[in-house]
């Protein structure tokens, strides 16, 4: 593999017993090599502490396995390789020029190894989370199964705790999150026109973050006592008092959110550096602006989780107290404390899951209904306003908390008016559609299947504002009911649509468009039939988070069960029509759906470097219906003139400016 | 498309308003208010979705590409800003109307009114306790929660470990038990019965078992109980011995092994409400 590139560049051997080279190239046998020598540091440092202090008994695996899971996964990632140059470069060695030896994949060895190629690591990305995406579906089957009746046996209550809160922090951290992640890897330099992100090796590191979280919360089904059974949000003083798995969350969130910040450092640096000569801000793609508004949210909200649990750790392993309330006689611990750090990351992490999302969803209607999109610059500000206006409202998810009464007002407030931006957002989408000429193809009937189901998502959310209501309805299935509307059928509805978009793309194969719409239907009906009954059980009071409840739940639960079960077949649907495209659908024309933005003006898949000729933008990125209308020219700016008379959007005389 | 719209409106409101049964039985002046915000929101909100799926439905059957259509476009129209204030202001005043009335309706459930009994909740890993003032120089502990009808309720909520929450989904209120701090939630029981008294912060593996039963009933028939519980302090889990109207509790321990009572539980003797009576919390 890498090893005939990097043989001549591997320092010369000073120990008599030279490793072998396999050993020292970056790769996974370095890496399963680097592990073994983390596990050791971790033993090492830990006992020795322990022996240092003359704690019994010395060697503890409670004690080892917080330090292991840190050193561990880091040690692989050094080994792997995403960090020689930087080591090279710092120690003062000859650094290895980029030779692009790590750019573009020619096999499918390619993408098991560090690779600085954002098209690569788009895929990696998006790979990597739908393999999350059917682990976190496949524990959703088994929480069907013990609600399917009362006094179901099939799991016990510490399980059934446990499956559920893997299956959140899965779907969240390590699917939605780090899917449109993934897309937006792939598509964003394309659309701003550069030939890669702005700091490739970053963006290699932290797709390699991003299994290690997963892996580990895994594996905390293996822990003694069993995985984390706290939920996906991990209130303290639960957290800090359940068995060994909840580690395996505390830590692997920290991984996880390291990758999503990295990469919305290096989405805000490419898209504020890196646009090609013409290219304005308000002739941006909205997709690039929702990424833009996303990684602002990533960068600001995302240490306030890391702190959460880090304070947990803290709590747990060093003993500090934070969330203890029973300290002595002080009783100095803060237990609302956590709820506040942790949802002030964790609400905006709800736009984090969306604003991308509403980007795809942008550019397919547009696209699809052969229209400019309706109100470009609302469009752009209303994302910001949501950024803005997203981090005033995570006291919401404490109006039963008992915290201080008075803040639940103002709370109240700012949730309803962050309504209006999405109200705008969903206007102008039904804006655009009208008098268009729609192709109802699967990217369509997604973005369009979209817009049903967030709608409904969005006014239980408005529901859920008003405090009195949500006092009767917070914690029980109308939340569950909610956070589905909102998140599978708003995030993972755009996520397909984006899928079925820009997968001839991504791979340069078509997807069969019948499967596709055969995998619209039985999703869009079957994900209403489960979770739109959840309203009902919830409002009647059933509480979530049970693994026992009520007789006169139990007819809809069956219902819900069964529904839940054909829509996790329907996945299956996808997966073939996935696999069967790549390997021999038809071959993708670099412009199947006659779209404007510059990703579809090269070939599919894409030249290694994008762009042959670096573009020069002339105009908005969606004036379908302007005579001879384009975005992006393939010339130097000099030599490019626009060619229709800009409108609207593409007003803005073109930038002159030059990026490398 | 005016058609559609009102066929949609004609079919959906009436479902949501009167075809569903939405809430359990009302059983607290708090429980009223609420129901009829929630009315409220839904006249509001369904024709705002039947808006919405009025134009996409229409869109696709009249705006659907034909054959022949491959490579038209639509027309270029980039935006209409006295359309686009419009559906940025209509819904602001719509929504900010609405927080007005929901302020109003919390401040009315939330007051303090006289003669209001008080009662402590004492939540720990997996049961309630509830407390009541002291009668003849004796605190009153039981396991399950006996209110008279018609009296305020202040109940002021404890934690001896994590954070639990109080949810009587009859009562429509709800409030956590933070260790560490005392919180209050305020109600009072208009309707008598028997109804299960929820833990819905997830607070361990007993979690789902963590219930137990509120009985409402006349204050006579409260003050007597109250009376003969003197000097009786049940520890948690076990049914008290002396019950009054004694059908209205089934003990609790009913299959220790999933914590719910076979066969609908507890029927109380003065009401026909609440098939789904909970035992008094002693699974895990």
């Amino acid at each position: 593999m890498a090893t005939a590139v990097a043989e001549p560049l591997t320092p010369r051997p000073r120990t008599r017993v030279p490793l072998p080279p396999k050993l020292r190239a970056p790769g996974w046998y370095r890496a399963a090599l680097f592990s073994v020598i983390g596990l050791g540091v971790a033993i090492g440092i830990d006992v020795g502490i322990r022996a240092a202090q003359h704690y019994h008994p010395v060697v503890s695996g409670n004690a080892i396995v917080p330090l292991a899971l840190i050193l561990v996964p880091l040690f692989f990632i050094v080994g792997i390789g995403c960090c020689d140059y930087w080591a090279y470069w710092a120690i003062g060695r000859r650094t290895r020029p980029e030779d692009h030896s790590s750019h573009g994949a020619y096999s499918w060895r390619d993408y098991f190894r560090v690779n600085t190629d954002h098209k690569v690591i788009g895929i990696q990305y998006t790979v990597t989370s739908f393999f999350f995406l059917l682990v976190g579906g496949l524990l959703a089957m088994l929480i069907r199964v013990q609600l399917a009746k009362p006094g179901m046996q099939f799991l016990t209550p510490e399980e059934y705790n446990g499956v559920f809160s893997v299956h959140a922090t899965l779907l969240i951290f390590l699917f939605v999150i780090p899917v449109f992640a993934g897309l937006a890897n792939f598509v964003l330099p394309l659309m701003i026109g550069a030939p890669d992100m702005a700091f490739p090796r970053l963006n290699a590191l932290s797709y390699w973050l991003l299994p290690m979280g997963g892996i580990m919360m895994l594996m905390s089904f293996l822990a003694p006592g069993g995985s984390f059974a706290s939920g996906w949000t991990a209130y303290a003083p639960l957290s800090t008092t359940m068995p060994l798995g909840q580690l395996f969350f505390t830590v692997g969130v920290q991984f996880a959110g390291f990758s999503s910040i990295f990469t919305a450092l290096n989405f805000l640096v490419t898209i504020i550096t890196m646009r090609a000569p013409g290219m304005s801000f308000f002739r941006m793609p909205l997709l690039v602006w929702a990424n833009f508004s996303t990684s602002l949210l990533v960068v600001i909200a995302t240490p306030f989780i890391a702190s959460s649990q880090f304070f947990v750790i803290l709590d747990r392993a060093l003993g500090f107290h934070f969330f203890d309330a029973f300290v002595g006689a002080g009783k100095n611990g803060n237990v609302l404390m956590y709820q506040h750090v942790f949802w002030f990351y964790s609400h905006p992490a709800v736009y984090i899951m969306m604003l991308p999302g509403f980007g795809i969803i942008s550019e397919i209607i547009a696209t699809k209904s052969r229209k400019p999109i309706f109100g470009y610059r609302m469009m752009a500000f209303s994302l910001l306003a949501i950024v803005v206006l997203g981090f005033t409202v995570w006291a919401h998810h404490m109006f039963v908390s008992g915290m201080q009464p008075w803040i639940r007002i103002p709370m109240m407030i700012t949730t309803a008016i962050i309504a209006i931006p999405t109200g705008i957002k969903i206007f102008s989408w039904l804006a655009t559609l009208w008098r268009g000429v729609l192709h109802l193809d699967t990217p369509m009937l997604f973005a369009l299947g979209f817009l049903t189901m967030f709608t409904l998502g969005g006014i239980s959310g408005v529901m859920l504002a008003m405090i009195p209501f949500d006092i009767h309805v917070s914690q029980t299935y109308f939340i569950v009911a909610h956070i589905h509307y909102v998140l599978f059928g708003g995030s993972l509805f755009t996520i397909f649509a984006g899928v079925y978009y820009w997968f001839p793309k991504m791979t340069g194969r078509m997807l069969d468009d019948r499967l596709g719409k055969l995998h619209f239907w039985l999703t869009f009906i079957f994900f209403n039939l489960t979770f739109g009954p959840m309203h009902i059980i919830g409002i009647q009071g059933m509480p979530r988070r049970v693994a026992e409840y009520a007789a006169k739940f139990e007819a809809w639960n069956l219902f819900i069960s069964i529904s839940a079960f054909i829509l996790g077949a329907s996945t299956l649907v996808f997966l073939y029509n996935i696999v069967s495209s790549w390997r021999g659908g038809p071959r993708a024309p670099g412009n199947p759906w006659r779209a404007l933005t510059l990703e579809w003006q090269v070939s599919s898949p894409p030249p290694v470097f994008n762009f042959d000729a670096v573009p020069t933008v002339v105009g908005g990125p969606y004036e379908y219906g302007v005579p001879g209308a384009v975005h992006g020219i393939f010339k130097p700016p000099a030599e490019a003139k626009p060619v229709a008379a800009g409108v609207g959007a593409g007003s803005d005389p073109p930038r002159q400016e030059r990026h490398e | 498309m005016l058609v559609i719209g009102l066929i949609g409106l004609a079919i959906l409101l009436p479902i949501s308003l009167l075809a569903i049964p939405w809430f359990p039985d009302k059983a607290s002046t708090q429980a009223g208010n609420i129901h009829t915000l929630y009315d409220v929101l839904l006249i509001v909100s369904v024709p705002m979705f039947v808006l919405v799926e009025t134009v996409v439905i229409y869109s696709m059957w009249k705006f659907r590409m034909r054959p022949g259509d491959e490579l038209k476009d639509g027309p270029p129209i980039h935006g209409n800003t006295r359309l686009e204030v419009m559906w940025t202001a209509l819904p602001a005043v719509l929504i900010l109307g609405l927080c007005g009335y929901a302020y109003g309706v919390l401040r009315s459930n939330e007051a303090n009114k006289k003669g209001a009994l008080t009662v402590t909740v004492t939540a720990r890993q997996f049961a309630f306790e509830f407390t009541y003032p002291p009668v003849g120089g004796k605190t009153v502990v039981s396991p399950v929660l006996y209110l008279p009808r018609g009296r305020p309720v202040v109940f002021k909520l404890r934690s001896l470990d994590v954070i639990h929450s109080f949810f009587v989904p009859e009562f429509s209120e709800k409030l956590d038990a933070v260790p560490g701090i005392t919180t209050t939630v305020r109600v009072t029981p208009t309707r008598a019965g028997s109804y299960p008294v929820e833990c819905t912060e997830l607070c361990g593996a007993g979690h789902g078992l963590m219930r137990a039963n509120v009985q409402v009933v006349t204050p006579a028939a409260f003050q007597a109980w109250l009376a003969a519980q003197k000097g009786t302090a049940p520890p948690v889990g076990t049914p008290p011995a002396n019950v009054i109207n004694s059908g209205a509790y089934s003990s609790g321990n009913s299959g220790s092994g999933n914590g719910l009572p076979a066969g609908g539980g507890s029927k109380s003797g003065s009401s026909s409400s609440s098939g789904s009576g909970y035992s008094s919390g002693s699974g895990g």
